[in-house]
C-alpha cells in the first residue's frame, strides 16, 4: 500500500495580492511531504470550498494580508459546512490583529498565524491536528 | 452497513455526478487502498463513454493555460468536462506542489467542470500510477470529455497514450532544438500538434520543421496526418479565442475519425493492455516481493549478489521456480 499524505490547499481570499508569505508556505509544506494545492491570488470564497472539495482536500490555509479576513475566512468555513464538506479543517494566517482571534475561532478558524510565525511551528500544527482524510 | 451496500451507494453516487465521493475514490487509488480496487470493479462495467484527451509538452509550454482555454469552449458547446492535472512528486520529500490548477480556477463553481490534480509519486512515464481508475471514476461521473495534463515531459514520458484517445503535443518556439526532441519519442504520440505562443519569433520555423518531418511519414494510420494548429498569445483573448475554436474543431474531427476506423477500438484495447499488466503485477509480483522483503531473503539474496556468488537472471529463475508453480 501506498504511503497516506496530508492533502493542503493554500489560497488568497479576496483583492489581496501579498503572495509572497502563500507561496512560501506551499514550499514549506511541499518540503513536510505534504501535497499541497496553490491556487493563487483572487479567489472568492465560494470558488476556494468548491476547489477543495474537488481535490479532497484535508485542510485549507487561508492567507489575508489586507484586513478582509473577518468576513472571507468565516464565509469559507460556512460554505464548506453547506456542502457537508465540515470536516475539512480551516486555518488562516496574515495580518490579523489580535482582537479578531476570538470571532475568528467562534466561526471555525482552527489556528491563526500571524507575520513571524515560524514555519515548523506551522507544520507542526498540522501535522498534530491533521490527520490524511482525517481519519 | 455491509461492503456491499457501501460499494453500491459509492457506484450510485458517482454515476450521480458526486464530486467528493469521486474525489476520494480517486484518492484511495492514489493510497492504493484494497477497497480501492474493489471500487473500480464495480465501476469498470460502467466506462467507456468519454473521449478522453492528453495533453503533454515541455515544462511551461502553456499546457494548463491551453486546458483551462479548452474547459471554456467546450462548455460552450455544452460538453461536460473532467481534467485531471499531473504534477510532479519531490524525490527528495515525497511532497508535491499542484499548481495547474491555478490557471483552471475561473471554472471552480461550474458544476459542468471537475478539475483533480495528482502528484506523480514516483512514477516515471509522467504520469501518476492511480491516472488510468481515475479516468474511469470521471467517465463513470458522465463526464464528456476528460483531459489529462501530464507533467511537463522531455522525450521519454509516453506513458500519456496509452490512457487516451487523442494526444495533442504542444510546442514552443524558441526553446533551441525543439524538433530534437520531438524526434525522439513524443513525435511519435502526437494525434494533434499545438505550436503554442505563436506570437513568438521562430514559430514559422517550428512549423515548417514540423511539416517537413510528418512528410516523411509513409502513412498514417487510420489516414490521419497530425494537424498543426498555431496557438495565438494567451493574453490577447481574440485570436487567441479563435485559435482554440479551431482546436477544439480538430479535437472533435479526430474523435470522429477514430470512431469510422475503428481505431477507437485500438486505442482502448491499449489502454485495456496495461491495465492487465499492471493488475497482473499487483496480483502476481507485488506479494512476491513483499512477502521476500519481509522475510528478509532479499536482503540476503542482494548479499550474495554483492559477492558476485550468483546473478540476477538465475535468482529470477529460482524464485519463479519456487513460486510459480
Ligand atoms: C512585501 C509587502 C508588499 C509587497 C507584496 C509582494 C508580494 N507579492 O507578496 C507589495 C510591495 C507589492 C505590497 C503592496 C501593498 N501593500 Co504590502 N506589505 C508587504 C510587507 C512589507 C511584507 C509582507 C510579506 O511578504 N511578508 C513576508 C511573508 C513571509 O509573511 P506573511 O505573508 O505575513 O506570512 C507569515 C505569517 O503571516 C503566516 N501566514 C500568512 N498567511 C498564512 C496562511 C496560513 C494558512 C498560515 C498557516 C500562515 C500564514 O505565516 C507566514 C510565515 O510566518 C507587509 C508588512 C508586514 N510586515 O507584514 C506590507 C503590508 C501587508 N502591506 C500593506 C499594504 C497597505 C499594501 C498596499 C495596499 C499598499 C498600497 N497602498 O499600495 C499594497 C496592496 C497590494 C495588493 N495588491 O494587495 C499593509 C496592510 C495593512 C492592513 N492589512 O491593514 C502592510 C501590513 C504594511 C503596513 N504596515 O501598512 N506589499
Ligand atoms: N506569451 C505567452 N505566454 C503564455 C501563453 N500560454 C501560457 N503562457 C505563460 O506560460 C507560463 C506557463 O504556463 P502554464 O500553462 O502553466 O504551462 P504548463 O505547460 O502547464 O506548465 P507546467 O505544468 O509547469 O509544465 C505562464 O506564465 C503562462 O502565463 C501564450 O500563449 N503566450
Ligand atoms: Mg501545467
Amino acid at each position: 500500500m501506498a504511503e497516506k499524505k496530508i492533502r493542503i490547499m493554500v489560497a488568497k481570499p479576496g483583492l489581496d495580492g501579498h503572495d509572497r508569505g502563500a507561496r512560501i508556505l506551499a514550499r514549506c509544506f511541499r518540503d513536510a511531504g505534504f501535497e499541497v494545492i496553490y491556487t493563487g491570488c483572487h479567489q472568492t470564497p465560494e470558488q476556494i470550498a468548491a476547489a477543495a472539495i474537488q481535490e479532497d482536500v484535508d485542510i485549507v490555509g487561508l492567507s489575508c494580508l489586507s484586513g478582509a479576513h473577518r468576513y472571507l475566512f468565516p464565509r469559507v468555513v460556512e460554505i464548506l459546512k453547506e456542502k457537508g464538506a465540515a470536516d475539512i479543517t480551516v486555518i488562516g494566517g496574515g495580518i490579523i490583529p489580535d482582537q479578531d482571534f476570538p470571532s475568528l475561532y467562534d466561526a471555525g478558524i482552527k489556528a491563526i498565524f500571524t507575520p513571524g510565525a515560524p514555519l515548523d511551528t506551522i507544520v507542526q500544527w498540522v501535522r498534530t491536528n491533521v490527520q490524511p482524510r482525517n481519519e | 452497513m455491509t461492503e456491499e451496500f457501501e460499494g453500491m451507494e459509492q457506484l450510485r453516487k458517482i454515476r450521480a455526478g458526486d464530486v467528493r465521493t469521486a474525489s476520494r475514490l480517486i484518492r484511495n487509488l492514489e493510497d492504493e487502498l484494497p477497497e480501492a480496487k474493489s471500487a473500480i470493479r464495480r465501476i469498470f462495467p460502467h466506462t467507456g463513454r468519454a473521449h478522453v484527451v492528453g495533453i503533454t509538452g515541455s515544462p511551461g509550454a502553456g499546457k494548463s493555460t491551453l486546458v483551462d482555454a479548452l474547459i471554456a469552449s467546450f462548455r460552450k458547446r455544452e460538453k461536460t468536462v473532467g481534467v485531471l492535472a499531473v504534477d510532479p512528486t519531490s524525490p527528495f520529500t515525497g511532497g508535491a506542489i499542484l499548481g495547474d490548477r491555478i490557471r483552471m480556477q475561473r471554472h471552480a463553481e461550474d458544476p459542468g467542470v471537475f478539475v483533480r490534480s495528482l502528484a506523480t509519486r514516483g512514477a516515471l512515464g509522467g504520469l501518476s500510477k492511480a491516472v488510468g481508475d481515475a479516468v474511469h471514476v470521471m467517465d463513470v461521473m458522465g463526464k464528456d470529455l476528460i483531459l489529462v495534463e501530464t507533467v511537463g515531459t522531455g522525450q521519454q514520458e509516453v506513458e500519456i497514450i496509452n490512457h487516451s484517445h487523442t494526444v495533442i503535443v504542444v510546442l514552443v518556439p524558441g526553446m533551441g532544438d525543439e524538433i530534437q526532441a520531438i524526434k525522439a519519442g513524443i513525435m511519435e504520440i502526437a494525434d494533434i500538434f499545438v505550436i503554442n505562443k505563436a506570437d513568438r519569433d521562430g514559430s514559422h520555423q517550428l512549423e515548417s520543421e514540423l511539416m517537413s518531418m510528418l512528410n516523411m511519414v509513409p502513412e498514417f494510420q487510420g489516414g490521419w496526418r497530425p494537424p498543426i494548429v498555431r496557438i495565438g498569445n494567451c493574453f490577447e483573448p481574440g485570436p487567441f479565442g479563435e485559435s482554440l475554436e479551431e482546436l477544439a474543431a480538430v479535437i472533435g474531427d479526430h474523435y470522429r475519425r477514430l470512431v469510422e476506423t475503428d481505431l477507437l477500438g485500438d486505442r482502448m484495447r491499449r489502454k485495456t493492455m496495461v491495465e492487465i499488466h499492471e493488475a497482473l503485477r499487483d496480483a502476481i509480483l507485488a506479494p512476491i516481493l513483499k512477502e521476500m522483503t519481509e522475510s528478509g531473503e532479499m536482503e540476503e539474496i542482494a548479499g550474495r549478489l554483492l559477492r558476485k556468488e550468483t546473478d540476477p537472471y538465475t535468482i529470477a529463475a529460482e524464485v519463479a521456480r519456487r513460486r510459480l508453480k
